[in-house]
């Protein structure tokens, strides 16, 4: 193995956590704030790429359709809280669950209803396309450090937003205690509308990067989303430096773990076979960090301190 | 008068042994029509369901349902159409390992299955049975028809395939026929999205080129994620990662590019040239593999239905087995393990106008079997 390819690999797993990232700080924001458990958020990070998607065949430009994701993802987002989300927040998890998990049968059927079955196509803009030369000789692609960027940048205007603006301090505040911000005047129906929609606009923005990557298809959110509760429930429920932090773990464990475990087998079965092993080994192999880091700290990586 | 009443009679008559020859026919067809698969699925029962319009048959009825690519669904579904519905024939599944759910236990009650695309090797040999017939290939098919072709120009490959029955039936037939070296054989998760990591392997193998079976959407995000790499090795695989339900999605990344297929759009014969056009009058798209090999099955069912009775499963067997239909592949039988032998083709992705498409290139198969049909004991 080379100082190259390990090289890559590491920017390779740096790039899945961004991504994680963007979906995991909605998911965690939303279940810090409001109590939430939002299973549908992988449904916004689809309306997300679906929106870049068509407003890049409209318009051919990417970075319209980019916009367009954010907009529409915080759209959907805020009409979903109104109609749907506001009428939950006083149940218990179960009822939550229930209704969420509705909302992504609903949100994967409309979407096959309007678009249809088979993916829609989505590409790099012209501006990202291509390799660029690493330190080592070799070469990576351009796109998926501008994800690493554009993740960096996004991580953090949230921790600006958190700690130095009014949003933010109520957004803290009604982390710790919601009744009590409530009674002290603030309009929580709006404040809970608008970390919503925030939540869907990180989650519509990962869509959208990720689907000029991959394919833009109907159902693209779920294994991500699965991911990303993993992500929040190592870093903390609730926690967005944990959120980060847990993200990148997963990230890199989840893309050295693909890589390295097959090279480990090789050393004691036939190539084939190590492939094979080491494959079904590697994809299980964060939900076992997940076990041990719960082992050692049941309540994740940075649990908040108020719960 | 008489004459005439005579006349009627005999009208009448042929009208009544005709319609004792059509028995009616309830088939129950699982495929997957939501999630991520759901392509494949989609031009499977569209293509099954254009030959049965065509045959304007009105005693065939066909049931569809949703399996969501989840096994566990596509058996629930199947116990549901053999006991409640009281279907004859269950058709439909596109996955191999849907299908290792659903097949063995659909013949064992008495149905007949018709495959129109799965095919894995366990039952292909050994394990085969009369009742069970595959009118697609066997999954080994077109992977050996690349491992022939490779052997041409390449020395050194990096084999890729998703860790289920048809990725482990992809490599092994590869392997059968490619005679140089292996740089890595990497088995990736069903459904992966993301490829960075294969993609760095492929970098440093020092392989001289990729030969990846990535069916659906993980081969729309594989090419995407390879054409922005800057790895410019040559890459080829079976028909299925290349087929139509996903050039459109992949677009010009996938320009060049080599597969293989027991069909191809371009074959020069009336019956293809009948499908394609009315595929696309019927649909406004392009049909794909999946489409054509359910055509087929389709045209299987009717072909024996018009002559046997479907409850008198020796006979109706017999009709299928004589494979009397004009396929738009062109040569087209069962081997003896009721599997088909056909021509394989290697074909390349080209634009036609804006559309792209997969032209033949050569044939690199002809009557081409399996490898398993002799373990078959019938």
């Amino acid at each position: 193995m080379t100082f190259a390819l390990a090289l890559e690999q590491l920017l390779n797993g740096l790039q899945l956590g961004v991504m994680l990232f963007l979906m995991a700080a909605g998911l965690t924001l939303i279940f810090g704030v409001m109590g939430l458990i939002n299973l549908a958020h992988g449904s916004l990070y689809m309306v997300g790429a679906f929106a870049c998607a068509t407003v890049a065949a409209w318009t051919g430009s990417f970075w319209l359709g980019l916009i367009a994701s954010l907009a529409c993802a915080a759209a959907a987002g805020a009409i979903v809280e109104l109609l749907v989300i506001r009428r939950l927040y006083d149940r218990d998890h179960l009822d939550q669950v229930l209704a969420t998990f509705a909302l992504i049968l609903i949100f994967s059927e409309g979407t096959r209803w309007m678009f249809g079955s088979f993916p829609l196509y989505l590409d790099i803009p012209p501006l990202l396309q291509g390799a660029v030369a690493l330190p080592g000789g070799t070469q990576y692609p351009l796109y998926r450090l501008a994800i690493i960027a554009a993740g960096a940048v996004v991580a953090f205007a949230l921790y600006l937003l958190i700690s130095r603006t009014r949003l933010g301090i109520r957004i803290r505040a009604g982390e710790s205690d919601r009744e009590m911000i409530g009674a002290l005047g603030v309009d929580i129906r709006t404040l809970y509308t608008v970390v919503f929609a925030l939540g869907a606009a990180l989650a519509g923005f990962a869509g959208a990067m990720v689907g000029a990557l991959q394919s833009v298809q109907v159902g693209m959110g779920e294994p991500v989303l699965i991911l990303a509760f993993v992500v929040i429930v190592i870093g903390g429920i609730g926690s967005i430096k944990g959120a980060l932090l847990g993200a990148l773990l997963v990230g890199v464990i989840d893309t050295m773990g693909r890589f390295l475990l097959p090279k480990v087998f090789v050393l004691f079965v036939p190539p084939s076979q190590a492939g094979m092993i080491g494959g079904a080994l590697a994809s299980m192999l964060i939900y076992i960090v997940m076990a041990l880091i719960l082992a050692v700290k049941p309540r994740g990586l940075f649990p908040p301190a108020h719960a | 008068m008489k004459k005439l009443l005579s006349a009627a009679t005999l009208v009448l008559a042929v009208g009544a042994s005709s319609l004792a020859m059509a028995e009616p026919v309830k088939i129950g067809m699982i495929t997957t029509l939501s999630g991520g698969g759901a392509g494949l699925g989609v031009d499977s029962r569209d293509g099954f369901m254009l030959a049965i319009k065509q045959s304007g048959n009105k005693d065939i009825e066909v049931i569809t349902e949703d399996d969501g690519q989840k096994p566990e669904l596509a058996v629930q579904i199947a116990d549901k159409m053999i006991q409640s519905d009281q279907v004859d024939i269950l058709t439909g599944i596109v996955w191999s390992n849907l299908l290792m759910a659903v097949a063995p236990s659909a013949v064992a009650q008495g149905k007949f299955y018709v495959s129109t695309n799965a095919a894995p090797a366990a039952l292909a040999g050994a394990n085969c049975n009369p009742l069970y017939f595959n009118a697609a290939y066997q999954n080994d098919n077109l992977h050996e028809a690349m491992g022939e072709y490779a052997n041409k120009d390449y020395k050194k490959l990096f084999i890729m395939a998703p860790n289920y029955p048809a990725g482990k039936d992809s490599l092994t037939g590869f392997k059968r026929y490619f005679k140089g070296e292996l740089a890595a054989e990497v088995y990736t998760q069903v459904g992966q999205t993301d490829y960075a990591a294969e993609i760095a392997q492929i970098r440093a193998s020092g392989a001289d080129g990729v030969f990846a079976f990535l069916p659906g959407g993980m081969g729309i995000a594989f090419m995407k994620q390879y054409a922005q790499s800057g790895v410019n090795l040559p890459i080829m695989g079976p028909g299925f990662s290349f087929s139509q339900d996903v050039l459109p999605a992949i677009g010009d990344a996938a320009l060049g590019v080599k597969a293989s297929g027991q069909w191809v759009k371009d074959l020069d014969n009336e019956a293809n040239k009948k499908f394609v056009a009315d595929f696309q009058q019927e649909y406004n798209r392009l049909p794909s593999l999946y489409a054509v090999q359910a055509y087929d099955a389709a045209q299987l069912i009717l072909s024996a239905a018009a002559k046997a009775d479907v409850k008198d499963t020796e006979a109706f067997r017999a009709e299928l087995l004589k494979a009397d239909i004009k396929s738009p592949r062109g040569n087209f039988k069962f081997n003896t393990n009721q599997h088909p032998i056909q021509d394989i083709y290697v074909t390349e992705v080209t634009k036609e106008g804006d559309v792209l498409t997969n032209k033949t290139v050569e044939k690199i198969f002809t009557d081409h079997g399996d490898a398993y049909a002799k373990d078959c004991k019938m």
